[in-house]
């Protein structure tokens, strides 16, 4: 019985190679992190808490998901890319390469958006806000970009974007999220100018002594806030929030889970240079006025497909019985032929039962359709259902 | 705890007579993290030694439970299967998995005590 750590561990490079810490290293080790190769990063997977924390919450994947869907957990995110984007007009040499509505980005708000390709497929999703003139003046855009996919995407904006905008990577911040029904809570304690952003606001805030940019965001499905800080300051600010009733530290593990339920994509698994929006019914990331000329990467092949309709779509998937079907497992239908794969699969601890998401032939796409997992050689009956598999319970 | 043996694959065995129970030890309980699910073998299969027989799932991964002997299943644990956390709380003792009827009490004895597992886990870290 191998003693596996982690199902995010193919998306790590090779073990020799020596792997990136985040500024929260030491302070992981010390909660009693399980730390595992992630995307090049040391990162804790789950916790084995001890003292006051570990009355708040005892660890491991399943605590700290409950946690964080009851109360508040802190994640370490550090891995992710954040970077600047400055130019005469970034958000519009930015529309080139996504087709979300950047520059109707008012100051002070967010917007989730892709890379996409000349296909129509997805290089990477990622979070673009407008902070405004006082905060980046002369219109610069914060990016926060999949660690796994920052340099590709750091190579792409900069080989498309040429002298229309400069990528400035900025690898001297750390990324805190704090996410559950008391995060707002939290803010409002530490930082009432936080706990006042609408969902998807930005702004600059001090926290706990330290200048922060603060978004209402997440991805776990609830209220939250992402916090980019200085890396200098992310361990005194991260011990500000752990002194806090409501939050204890959750690992990747628990982040994992808990964006599945919210029916969440994770690139590389669920998304990838062949999957188009559409397929990935992310359409919705279709800005409107993006819809009139689709002149973005991909932009027709992506209105055709809109309009012709895709052969495969990303469906929420839950198996019948209480055996999880992970990434890879093949979907087949009712005769036996091929229909997909899944790409996100294992236990909701909320709905204590397994769930999945993949993507099935068109004709199998509709809610309530039957299909088979192909789990350990044997077909898993499963229906296909509407995601997310939790609701969401982002502020509005 | 003298009459248990060990396997590599992070399994436990006793022996009755010429009946084994199987479980997977502390340790790998430990390593696996939340159990959500345990998948037994049917009365009456013929195993091999080293052949997969049973399935436990964590929140993070799945792994295969190995007949750590040659022989033919005679009970498995249903409570394990209601209740997979039964097997974070009690590895190496109520949460067995299955029992064996094996032919060669030999090959019980040779596999590793409890020091000798000590040891391995030592090695392993």
């Amino acid at each position: 019985m191998p003693a596996g750590d982690s199902d995010a561990e193919h998306l790590s490079l090779t073990p020799d190679q020596p792997l990136a810490t985040t500024p929260l290293d030491a302070l992981h080790r010390e909660l009693g992190a399980r730390m595992v190769p992630f995307a090049g990063y040391a990162m804790p997977v789950q916790y084995d808490l001890t003292g006051a924390l570990a009355e708040r919450c005892k660890g491991g994947v399943l605590a700290e998901h409950l946690h964080c869907r009851a109360q508040a957990s802190l994640f370490d995110v550090s891995h992710m890319g954040q970077a600047r984007l400055d130019g005469a007009a970034p958000a519009q040499a930015l529309e080139a390469l996504v087709p979300g509505d950047i520059a109707g980005l008012k100051p002070g708000r967010q917007r989730y958006t892709l890379l996409t390709n000349e296909a129509g497929g997805i290089i990477d999703d990622l979070m673009v806000a407008n902070p405004g003139e006082d905060i980046f003046p002369g219109g610069g855009l914060f990016l926060v970009v999949n660690a796994s996919r920052k340099e590709i995407d750091i190579a792409h904006l900069r080989a498309e974007l040429r002298d229309a905008a400069t990528v400035t990577p900025l690898d001297d911040r750390a990324l805190l999220a704090l996410q559950g029904p008391a995060a707002a809570a939290v803010m409002a304690r530490l930082a009432p100018a936080a706990a006042a952003l609408p969902f998807m606001g930005f702004a600059a805030v001090i926290v706990g002594g330290a200048a922060c940019y603060v978004s209402r965001s997440g991805y776990t499905g609830e209220d939250g806030f992402e916090i980019s800080v200085p890396a200098h300051q992310a361990e005194a600010l991260a011990r500000l929030l752990l002194d806090q009733p409501e939050v204890a530290p959750a690992g990747l593990g628990a982040r994992d889970s808990l964006r599945l339920e919210a029916g969440l994509c994770l690139y590389g698994n669920d998304l990838d240079e062949v999957s188009t929006p559409v397929e990935a019914g992310l359409t919705w990331t279709i800005g409107k006025r993006r819809k009139m000329a689709w002149d973005f990467k991909g932009g027709l092949v992506i209105r055709d497909q809109l309009g012709n309709g895709a052969t495969r779509l990303r469906v929420g998937l839950r198996p019948e019985g209480r055996a999880p079907a992970r990434a890879g497992t093949t979907i087949v239908d009712a005769e036996g032929n091929d229909a997909g794969t899944v790409t996100s699969g294992g236990f909701s601890p909320t709905l204590n039962a397994p769930i999945a998401m993949g993507y099935v032939r068109r004709d199998l796409s509709a809610d309530g359709s039957r299909v088979f997992l192909m789990v350990r050689g044997k077909p898993l009956p499963a229906a296909v259902v509407p995601m997310p598999f939790v609701p969401h319970r982002y502020i509005r | 705890m003298s009459d248990t043996r060990f396997t590599k694959d992070h399994e436990w065995l006793r022996l009755d007579g010429d009946i084994v129970t199987v479980g997977i030890t502390d340790h790998a309980q430990e390593a696996l993290g939340d159990v959500v699910f345990v998948e037994l073998p049917e009365i009456d299969r013929e195993v091999e030694e080293g052949e997969a027989c049973a399935v436990v799932e964590s929140v993070k991964a799945a792994s295969d439970v190995y007949a750590p002997l040659a022989g033919k299943v005679v009970e498995t644990n249903q409570a394990i299967v209601d209740d997979p956390s039964l097997v974070n709380g009690d590895a190496m003792g109520e949460a067995w998995f299955f029992k064996l009827e094996i032919a060669d009490a030999a090959a019980f004895e040779a596999l590793m005590d409890e020091e000798a597992y000590t040891a391995f886990l030592a090695a392993e870290e």
